[in-house]
């Protein structure tokens, strides 16, 4: 075919990665839709828990029959893909398996049987993967959050692979050169009977289709990620080296509420000076969070992250017991609606429109913020570091703080810590009266 | 039992000139409610038997604001945070011990940003302290043979890291120490945090305490231990429900321990 073919390979290749690049850039544009937070401390922490939890998947594995089946899955693919560099040499260049020219066949057939019996492991795990999803019903994949788009989006991945990789085993099975040369076709040379028989020219042509859909098919999955929980597998990396560091207790205290109160406790300070210097600085700060621009960018990051796995969700205790919270859903929720602050801003030459929506109440619901008991599970379940509980607890404090729209025995407990010191009615005069109560 | 308990308020010590080596920080739970009394007064046992030089706020503690925070309310959070502080320091306060993991984790990680430095342990760390050290003993079989688990309260373990120290104290107690499914790091929040505990919860199946109170159950204890007064009204309140309240009781480990000593 010659120079054409390279030609048409290359205009393919630049429109995917050109594509996908831009993709790239809107994700970043949302993801700085977000409020600022400044997160540059702890650079070798951070980078060991990158290296161990996102590279390492060490929290993966703490389920261990998804955790190694994800393993298997995610070195196979990683490491077939460096098979793609060789397709991209070939297809620019017009070469045929460029590696064998420039690596010892022995090396060359070790590299490429290694990525065979590597196409095989990714192919059993993803059948065991799409059996899991689809036939044992297990819990996780069932939630309500979980059907239509996220249920087929877990599924195409799965058809995504198992194309791919059988692509790859028919390209090879199919080269007669390369069965030729009897090293590196450890499968491929029990597929390559099936096509016994046929005429050189039809098996090269199989051949040669193998090799185009496959790159092709790369790279509509490298542009598929960006509509897909598949993100992950690009965000992960910087989604945990920003990840909580100080104690999955520790709640930030608000700087702004800070300024105010110290001001009241100041006895010097002069009520009158404060109210011009405010005022000056326009709008009053907006505590809290009601839709994803309030949000700090790191739980922006942290929704494109979400593989919604659920794993979260399967142990919280409010969900557990039958509650409409489910920290997935949150992590999901925060995701669409900014993938829909996003569409808007594009549509209107990059400024956002108000579309009378917002993340609470159009998405997330008081019902399900006020289910939360704080108590971490799902942080600590989550297997790349998302904190859902800090966007919960951000939209709790927009609902009191901006809305006054505590639950009414939550504002007596308030009323109550203002008057008496104490979440109940009681005198703070009455605190020490247990040392002499018999 | 009715032994007079030695429980000085800093404004008494400063009054005599003495500072104490700890201060003892109650908790609004602590101080008027029932059933967490009985473990304040527990500890103050321990602390008195052991003879450590603590004392309490008294009328001068306020809520420590962790569950306005909770709540949302985090300007009634730093009002509440920046008048305790304010006393704290007054009295040149070092270290702090407490019997509520929920005080443990705001007194520990949320006042230092608002100006309230201070060593902070839970009890349960305080206890195992003692115990290492040999201020305190435990010999004594009281509960030997008797199948003891432990619920973690959510905000010792996942939120601070500390899983050891109650069961340390536990296996020094000659007890049997079994474990739930869900625990440590995976245990079943009792359902009482994040305000919870003062708000009916939001529709479901069932509550929270009720699930956890069934995962103690499948271990067959005879006694669930707790580290917090809210989790001890929630499995408390689970065991009545399930009308065990007869053979299995909930108790603090400063209770427990407290027992054992004979206190
Ligand atoms: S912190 Fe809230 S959302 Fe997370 S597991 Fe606990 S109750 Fe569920
Ligand atoms: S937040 Fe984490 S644990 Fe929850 S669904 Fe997303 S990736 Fe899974």
């Amino acid at each position: 075919m010659g120079i054409l073919s390279n030609i048409l390979f290359a205009i393919i290749l630049f429109a995917g990665i050109g594509f996908f690049a831009k993709n790239v850039k809107s994700l970043f544009r949302n993801i700085k839709l977000g409020k600022d937070k400044d997160i540059s401390d702890n650079k070798p922490e951070r980078l060991k828990n990158m290296i161990n939890i996102a590279l390492g998947q060490s929290k993966m594995v703490k389920r261990p029959v998804s955790g190694f089946l994800h393993v298997v899955v995610y070195v196979g693919f990683i490491i077939i893909n460096i098979e793609v560099l060789e397709i991209i040499i070939d297809g620019l260049f017009g070469t045929h398996r460029i590696g064998l020219s420039v690596l010892p066949t022995s090396v060359y057939g070790f590299l490429i049987s290694t990525f065979e019996v590597l196409a095989v492991l990714v192919l059993v795990a993803v059948v065991i993967f799409w059996i899991r999803r689809n036939v044992i019903k297990i819990k996780r994949f069932l939630s309500s959050e979980m059907s239509g788009w996220p249920k087929a989006d877990g599924n195409i991945i799965l058809y995504f692979e198992v194309v791919l990789m059988s692509l790859f085993l028919i390209m090879n099975a199919t080269d007669l050169e390369f069965q030729a040369l009897s090293s590196g076709n450890v499968i491929s040379q029990f597929i390559a009977p099936l096509f016994s028989g046929m005429a050189e020219g039809t098996l090269h042509l199989i051949e040669r289709s193998a090799w185009w859909l496959h790159i092709i098919g790369i790279l509509v999955f490298l542009n598929y990620l960006y509509y897909s929980k598949h993100l992950h597998i690009l965000l992960a990396f910087p989604n945990v080296y920003y990840g909580k560091l100080t104690p999955k207790g520790q709640l930030p205290n608000n700087p702004t509420v800070t300024k105010e109160v110290m001001l009241m406790m100041d006895p010097n300070a002069d009520p009158f000076a404060a109210a011009p210097e405010t005022e000056a600085e326009g709008e009053p700060e907006k505590f809290g969070a009601s839709d994803v621009q309030d949000l700090p960018w790191i739980n922006l990051l942290n929704a494109y992250t979400c593989t919604e796995c659920g794993r979260c969700t399967s142990e919280c205790p409010a969900n557990l017991t039958g509650k409409k919270l489910s920290p997935r859903k949150i992590m999901m929720d925060t995701r669409d609606r900014l993938t829909e602050v996003g569409k808007n801003i594009d549509a209107n030459k990059g400024v956002f429109v108000p579309d009378g929506k917002q993340l609470l109440n159009d998405y997330i619901t008081p019902e399900e913020l006020w289910a939360c008991t704080s108590c971490n599970a799902c942080v600590e379940a989550c297997p790349v570091s998302i904190d859902p509980l800090s966007i919960i607890m951000e939209m709790r404090s927009y609902l009191v703080m901006e809305e006054s729209a505590a639950p009414t025995e939550l504002n007596n407990m308030m009323s109550n810590i203002e008057n008496n010191g104490a979440p109940w009615p009681y005198n703070q005069q009455d605190r020490l009266n247990w040392k002499n109560e018999a | 039992m009715s032994e007079q308990l030695n429980v000085p308020t800093m404004a008494e010590l400063m009054a005599e000139g003495k500072q104490p080596d700890i201060l003892f920080w109650v908790g609004s739970a602590g101080s008027y409610d029932d059933r967490a009394k009985k473990i304040t007064k527990a500890f103050v046992k321990l602390l008195n038997k052991a003879n450590v030089n603590f004392a309490v706020l008294g009328t001068e503690e306020s809520c420590t604001g962790d569950i306005a925070k909770r709540a949302g309310n985090e300007f009634l959070f730093q009002m509440q945070a920046v008048m305790n502080i304010e006393v704290l320091n007054a009295y040149d306060v070092k270290k702090i011990v407490t019997c509520d993991p929920h005080s443990f984790n705001c007194l520990k990680n949320e006042y230092p940003g608002l100006g309230g430095n201070y060593e902070v342990f839970h009890h349960t760390q305080f206890i195992k302290e003692l115990l290492d050290s040999g201020q305190l003993e435990v010999t004594e079989n009281t509960f030997k043979g008797k199948r003891i688990t432990f619920h973690d309260p959510c905000y010792l373990g996942r939120a601070n890291n500390e899983y050891d120290a109650p069961r340390d104290i536990l296996k020094k107690t000659n007890a049997t120490l079994v474990e739930m499914k869900r625990s440590r790091n995976t245990a079943l929040c009792c359902g009482a945090g994040g305000a919870q505990m003062f708000k009916e919860p939001e529709p479901g199946a069932m509550d929270i305490n009720m699930l956890r109170t069934e995962d103690a159950l499948e271990t067959k204890p005879d006694i669930i231990a707790t580290g917090c007064p809210y989790c001890n009204t929630m499995m408390t309140d689970g065991i009545k429900f399930k009308e065990k309240e007869n053979s299995i009781v909930v108790k603090d480990i400063a209770e427990l321990i407290a027992e054992a000593k004979g206190l």
